[in-house]
């Protein structure tokens, strides 16, 4: 399979990025490009393999439920690019 | 001074041959002239690096130094460090000033080491070459009409030129091993989980792993010992002992089984590069060791497996940059989608974007099976067969990079063959297995590597096996002219 112009646009849109118009051409070219070398693994047998999420298939770690982190708002804050008494501003989402 | 080993300077800083100020200063003058040229540090930390000297000096002086107090190094600008600029090479993170320390910026504080600066990468360490990253490319100290590898390429560029006696890096597919190979280093990416990944900036989460990049195999176990370690702040480090790794560098090697996949030494290798590896494999056999050929016949699936899984796991990562909390903000945003996309647009280059693409894609619905499953399948298939070869071997060797350096702009218009760079050092990232890269000899006056991959956790024998090699040939000690 193949990706156009229209599959580009609705990828980027999932991915929240923004492309320009000129550029989704060598986009399409390029994403099918990397899908054609992405397909190699088609030519193999995998049933019965069990997919490996982790090198180490270690499980994930548990941790009591409690406090460990102090308050950091501020300097979290302090690099943030727009904040207002101590939350993040956004463009308005609710009429 | 910039030419010793950090043996040397340990006992040049405790004898007070040497101060640690006067040394930080020394560094930092080679950064001052020659940065210019090779563009390796986005950030030069000059204040800093001189306020963590003077402490440094001090310890020595009351004897409360460990022995790596004083001894200056360059942080890779992927790991988070307070207070300083942490960009990973993006335009996104061009003004974030990272709130808190990476694990192993910790670690190397806690030992009093002096932090020169964080050198330049590709973007969020996406790139072969170093020519993604927004402060423009880095260049090879061994020829400056050439790149330095990536994604790693401003660590390697410094210590090829002597800028920093040692330096961080991280390998996602690659990235400590393939510029260590371009610019004549020793790089160490150990097993997934021996080092921490608290506050590396993460790229694909099941892959990044931190390392040394080094002079020799010996600077590169002194600092494994202090990188090395249980976090609990990383959900996937490994509960277990560090070794010392500079206790067994001496071990003979007699009886060692080093395993040459076939699948390495075939098509798309240079043939000069095929001569130099087998060369060096070769003198390994007057050490004692003997030479096994093995087969990794998934070894052509590495590359198609891991620009499935990377991407998947990036996209999913570089979600958190979305123009709120932190990073890169488009101007007058006209909604909240206008915000996330045009701050998202605006702030990663290229080939982030391709690869978030991709992930995305691979990632959404109808198409998870398809591609993130069998991309699973295929690398617990490549995980197998390391785990068959070492059944027969103790170290598998082989080419580290197909190429040596390659020109700028070589690989930019065509994303697969950039990804090609990558083809024998990608595999180890996908089983989690550590791998080294060594200097080897030279083609045409440009390095080569040589690659030793071992099994999990045998950082220490791979370390052993890349100092005994050193204890017999001076590759690693050759500097390019213009850099003396």
């Amino acid at each position: 399979m193949s990706l156009d112009k229209h599959d580009v646009e609705k990828i980027a849109h999932l991915a929240r990025l923004s492309i320009q118009e000129d550029d989704i051409p060598h986009y399409a070219r390029d994403l099918n490009n990397i899908l054609n070398l992405v397909e190699q693994m088609s030519a193999v047998d995998t049933n019965d393999i069990l997919p490996m999420a982790h090198p180490l298939d270690a499980h994930q770690r548990l941790r009591p439920d409690s406090v460990n982190e102090v308050d950091q708002r501020e300097a979290f804050q302090a690099i943030a690019p727009k904040t207002e008494a101590g939350v993040y501003l956004v463009p308005k989402v609710i009429e | 001074m910039h030419n010793k080993s950090l043996p040397e300077l340990s006992t040049a800083l405790h004898s007070g041959e040497i101060s640690s100020v006067e040394l930080t200063q020394h560094y930092l003058d080679r950064i001052n002239t020659h940065n210019k040229t090779l563009n390796a540090f986005i950030s030069v930390t000059d204040d800093r690096a001189l306020e963590q000297a003077k402490v440094a000096d001090k310890m020595l002086a009351n004897k409360t130094a460990g022995t790596l107090t004083g001894i200056p190094l360059a942080h890779k600008d992927i790991f988070c460090t307070k207070g300083v600029r942490t960009s990973c090479g993006s335009k996104m993170l061009d003004k974030f000033v990272a709130p808190y320390d990476a694990t192993v910026v910790e670690k190397i504080d806690a030992a009093g080491m002096v932090t020169l600066g964080k050198t330049n990468m590709d973007e969020f360490a996406m790139g072969s070459s170093n020519e993604t990253s927004f402060y423009g490319a880095v260049k090879n100290p061994w020829d400056t009409d050439r790149v330095p590898g990536g994604s790693s390429g401003g660590s390697a560029a410094a210590m090829a030129a002597r800028l920093a006696p040692i330096a961080t890096g991280t390998d996602t597919g690659g990235s400590i091993r393939q510029p260590s190979s371009l610019c004549n280093l020793t790089g160490m990416k150990p097993t997934y989980g021996r080092i921490s990944r608290y506050g590396m900036i993460a790229f694909a989460s099941s892959l990044d792993q931190a390392g040394p990049m080094a002079n020799s195999a010996e600077d590169a176990a002194w600092l494994m010992n202090v990188m090395s370690g249980f976090d609990k702040r990383d959900s996937t480090s490994v509960e277990r002992d560090v070794p010392d790794y500079t206790a067994t560098l001496n071990d003979s090697l007699e009886g060692l089984t080093i395993g040459l996949p076939k699948e390495y030494f075939g098509e798309g290798l240079d043939p000069k590069v095929a001569a130099t590896v087998e060369a060096a494999i070769k003198s390994y056999e007057s050490m004692g060791a003997k030479l096994k050929e093995i087969t990794l016949p998934n070894t052509g699936l590495a590359i198609p497996t891991y620009y499935v899984v990377a991407p998947a796991e990036c996209s999913s990562n570089l979600s958190r940059m979305d123009g709120v909390r932190f990073g890169h903000r488009a101007e007058d945003p006209k909604d909240l989608l206008d915000l996330y996309t045009r701050s998202r647009g605006e702030g990663f280059g290229e080939e982030v974007k391709r690869r978030i693409m991709i992930g995305t894609y691979a990632l959404s619905a109808g198409y998870y099976d398809a591609y993130y499953l069998k991309a699973q399948q295929c690398r617990r298939l490549i995980s197998n067969d390391f785990q068959q070869a070492f059944k027969e071997v103790d170290v598998i060797m082989g080419p580290t990079a197909p190429t040596p350096a390659f020109r700028f702009g070589e690989k930019t218009d065509d994303p697969v063959a950039m990804y090609l760079e990558d083809i024998y050092t990608i595999n180890t990232n996908l089983a989690g297995i550590p791998g080294m890269s060594i200097p080897a000899g030279f083609v045409d006056g440009l390095p080569v590597g040589l690659q030793i991959i071992g099994n999990y956790f045998d950082e220490a024998r791979l370390l052993n096996v890349a100092h005994r090699y050193q204890q017999q040939t001076d590759w690693h000690k050759q500097t390019p002219d213009a850099f003396k």
